[in-house]
């Protein structure tokens, strides 16, 4: 079924970065850029040349504690800017980009993973599981998380389904799971879940001191390495930016929206950072999946299903009765006093584009200012969007 | 089997019928608008259609209606509205035909579409999903999603699902099934009656066992009927009268013509007034290209081109074509588990569809595979041009990859899909004489 297992997990401890510390906030966050941005994937080879598993869970959301528990690195596949030489053979046209890159990863060795695991967020995605098998040794799966979460039982369903989840990364690391190993790993995961509640407070309160390309790195940065290591890197940067020294600017808040999947190019962010303070967004949602702390007393499996049934945000690729995504956006919105939303979609991203019709309709109903875009991940001009970008922002402030 | 029917009215039946029972229920679903009757949307991975029965609910196929539009080439009505409301060209074209369609206020080529009571779909698709909540935002009705999980991967050495995997599936099924079922019973103000719901699943299950023998008389050759052509006809037939009278009549009927023509090695190109000689059998990967459908079947047909299967008529009909049938002594459990199996399978043949269409090259005896890419469907189109690769392998067939759409006819060159596909028969066809010269020139063996 999969690879040999390893014969001893690495230590959580492993440092898988080279922080600079000494060097202040502006090189460590430069670092951080380096380390998201590089398709060779640094850490996770740190990690594999220790003696460790890797899976690869492509987006949207996986319950990593899971894998954290089984002593696997949970690698967040995303896609990246990479020339594709590979993998547009494997597709067809009229297809999103991250897709092919992330498949060209693994194809040409850029990123090694011991067990992949895709989701039915869309249905190319749902897709790439037999590509991947078809392509890769390891094995290849999807995880199907519930699309009805209204059922009653869609809990217990899945309580059951990540616990099947969990014998596959069993399989591949060698180590048996105990519910003890899985509430330290939720510990883990809810210092990194309050950290990053702080780091979207400080863009909500204060956000000329970090704007949103910066902020993203750091989020980022959790789909590449443990959450100890990410844990302390917040620890040690989330009051260093709270304490920079930047002025606020005469700037509109905007809120991001559609940035679930296929990501951005930090370079667009940081345009957009040129005119608006970015106060919230659902830029790597996944990461941010579940809103609070989860309990650890109790069936530890079954709290992390609940928490992501019950208590978790919402993107276009969940059905939820109880959170129509524009009522949603509003609520962000409203949530982080933006004044403003810029409502994006990969090119070619189906849940993304059906979804900007809801969300503008609902934006007009609501006569909220938005602005609507496309984007690509390999996109490496901006000037057009800035330009258009630049006029909505003047015709706000000088309306 | 006898047959009694005399040849003239035996051969075409199936799509003569299939033809008039399409219009009746088409001229049903615009009395029910004229009427208000209540009306649940649903789609054809996974309809439920027979518990909605069971409550009298009309049913409406919005991906049927949506293809009538590109058949009756008026898509790009359908098509251009919902873009001025905002949907991007890239998106499927099924979801923004239906979505012009309720803004024209129900108005189709074949009648008028009753407004949605309910909405039921499964996850079978994830554009179900989007498209349920277009209904939702647009009319405030229930929207009920039965989430049936698929298979979760196919690795090379993997396990396959266990029994304790897949009675935990069913049984999640199964819950959501008790409460689609509350459901109703509070929207229609009827109570569940398990003895109709029995009644249904018994007709569903003559109707599947005479689709399979139908799909089975395919491998006759030369091949009974065309499976993009007359299975389309076909997959319509056993979607919206599924689970009832007339639809179970049909395919028995249709088996009696089937297995007529199989006896008589009548193929379905004479039908079309094709004299080609020897057909080349093909399997269809996809879903066709409607904006020009009889003509894209013609690029085919015109040189002896039959398909003899195709990967629609399994994910589209409703899990007919597996081997399974509902256990009347526990309907409800049995249609979860038939749900289960037919939407996982419906998957498969999209996902994971390589291991399928190995087995169907060997098991109809085809010559060549055609993967018809669109731009509409990501769920069935993501994953053909590596399946291509693997099919080329393990088989020695040849492969046609043409992308085009099924409903948008910008993205159809009709030119350009004939320079492909006259190009592939003139590989058939060197093939066929090359093969046929080396068997002439091959000694002949001698008896031990």
């Amino acid at each position: 079924m999969t690879q040999a297992p390893k014969v001893r997990p690495p230590d959580p401890a492993l440092r898988l970065l080279d922080v600079p510390w000494d060097a202040g906030v502006d090189a460590v966050l430069a670092y951080c850029r380096e380390v998201v941005e590089d398709p060779d994937f640094p850490t996770v080879k740190r990690w594999r040349e220790a003696g460790g598993s890797v899976l690869g869970h492509f987006q949207v959301y996986f319950p990593e504690e899971l894998a954290r528990a089984a002593g696997v690195l949970p690698v967040k596949v995303r896609g990246a800017q990479v020339e594709r030489e590979q993998a547009d053979s494997r597709f067809g046209s009229y297809l999103c980009s991250i897709l092919r890159s992330s498949l060209e990863l693994a194809l040409t060795g850029r990123l090694e993973v011991d067990l992949f695991v895709t989701h039915p967020i869309c249905d190319a995605a749902r897709n790439l599981a037999g590509i991947w098998a078809r392509n890769r040794p390891e094995p290849a799966q999807i995880l199907y998380l519930p699309q009805n979460p209204n059922s009653t039982f869609s809990g217990a369903w899945l309580t059951e389904e990540y616990r099947r989840v969990l014998g596959e990364l069993e399989a591949i690391s060698g180590k048996k799971t105990t519910d003890d190993d899985i509430r330290a790993a939720i510990g883990v995961f809810n210092v990194n879940r309050q950290l990053l509640r702080r780091l979207y407070d400080i863009k909500r309160r204060t956000p000329w001191l970090l704007p949103v390309h910066e902020a993203y790195v750091l989020l980022a940065l959790a789909g590449l390495v443990t959450r100890e290591e990410h844990n302390e890197l917040l620890a040690w940067i989330l009051p260093r930016i709270e304490g920079r020294e930047a002025r606020k600017q005469d700037k509109i808040r905007v809120v991001f929206e559609g940035g679930f999947c296929e990501q951005p190019p930090i370079d667009l962010l940081r345009a957009i950072a040129e005119f608006c303070y970015v106060v919230d967004d659902d830029l790597l949602i996944g990461l941010r999946w579940i809103l609070s702390d989860v309990p650890t007393a109790g069936d530890p499996v079954h709290n992390l299903a609940m928490a992501y049934l019950d208590d978790s945000s919402y993107s276009p690729v969940q059905h939820d009765l109880r959170k129509p995504k524009e009522r949603m956006l509003l609520e962000r919105i409203r949530g982080a006093e933006a004044g403003a939303a810029i409502v994006a979609a990969a090119k070619m991203c189906e849940p993304g584009l059906d979804e900007q019709v809801a969300y503008a309709q609902a934006l007009d109903e609501e006569d909220i200012p938005y602005f609507v875009t496309e984007f690509e991940e390999r996109m490496t001009s901006f000037d057009h969007l800035q330009i258009q970008l630049e006029t909505f922002v003047e015709n706000l402030l000088f309306a | 089997m006898t047959i009694k029917t005399s040849p003239d009215e035996l051969i075409g039946r199936g799509a003569r019928d299939g033809g008039l029972l399409f219009r009746d229920w088409f001229d049903s679903l615009t009395r029910a608008a004229q009427n208000d009757e209540q009306a649940a949307y649903v789609f054809v991975m996974g309809s439920l259609h027979e518990i909605l029965l069971t409550f009298d609910l009309h049913t409406v196929f919005p991906e049927i209606n949506s293809l009538q539009t590109a058949v009756r080439r008026v898509s790009d009505e359908y098509l251009s509205l919902a873009e001025d409301q905002g949907f991007s060209p890239d998106v499927c074209g099924y979801v923004k035909a239906d979505y012009a369609l309720q803004l024209r206020g129900g108005e189709h080529p074949m009648g008028t579409i009753p407004k949605p009571s309910i909405a039921v779909l499964t996850n079978a698709c994830n554009t179900y999903l989007k498209w349920g909540e277009i209904w939702e935002r647009m009319y405030g009705i229930p929207m009920v999603t039965v989430d049936v999980p698929g298979t979760r991967g196919m690795s090379r050495g993997g396990r396959g699902p266990t029994r304790e995997d897949m009675e935990r599936d069913r049984r999640y099924v199964e819950h959501q099934l008790r409460e689609l079922i509350g459901q109703l019973e509070t929207l229609t103000g009827k109570t569940f009656d398990i003895d109709r719901l029995r009644e249904v699943l018994d007709l569903t299950n003559r109707m599947g066992r005479a689709w399979r023998e139908v799909l089975k008389l395919n491998r006759s050759s030369p091949a009974v009927f065309d499976a993009m052509m007359e299975g389309t006809i076909f997959l319509g037939v056993a979607n919206a009268l599924r689970g009832t009278e007339a639809g179970a009549k049909y395919f028995e009927d249709l088996v009696e013509e089937m297995a007529y023509k199989s006896l008589h090695g009548i193929s379905p190109l004479l039908d079309h007034g094709v004299d080609y000689g020897k057909e080349h059998r093909l399997i269809f990967v996809g879903v066709p290209c409607y904006p020009i459908f009889r003509r894209f079947y013609q690029l085919f047909s015109e040189w002896g081109g039959v398909f003899v299967s195709s990967t629609y008529l399994w994910f589209a009909s409703g899990g007919l074509n597996l081997d399974y049938e509902y256990d009347l002594s526990r309907p409800l459990e049995s249609l979860a588990e038939g749900v289960l199996l037919g939407v996982q399978r419906a998957g498969d043949s999209m996902l994971f569809h390589d291991r399928y269409l190995i087995e169907a090259i060997d098991e109809f005896g085809a010559d060549g595979v055609v993967y018809h890419p669109i731009k509409s469907c990501r769920t069935v189109s993501t994953g053909l041009a590596d399946s291509r690769r693997v099919v080329l392998a393990e088989r020695d067939v040849l492969c046609l990859y043409i992308e085009s759409d099924m409903m948008d006819k910008r993205v159809v060159s009709e030119a350009q899909l004939k320079n492909r596909i006259d190009a592939f028969f003139e590989g058939l066809d060197s093939r066929r004489i090359r093969k046929a010269r080396a068997d002439e020139a091959a000694p002949a063996s001698s008896p031990a």
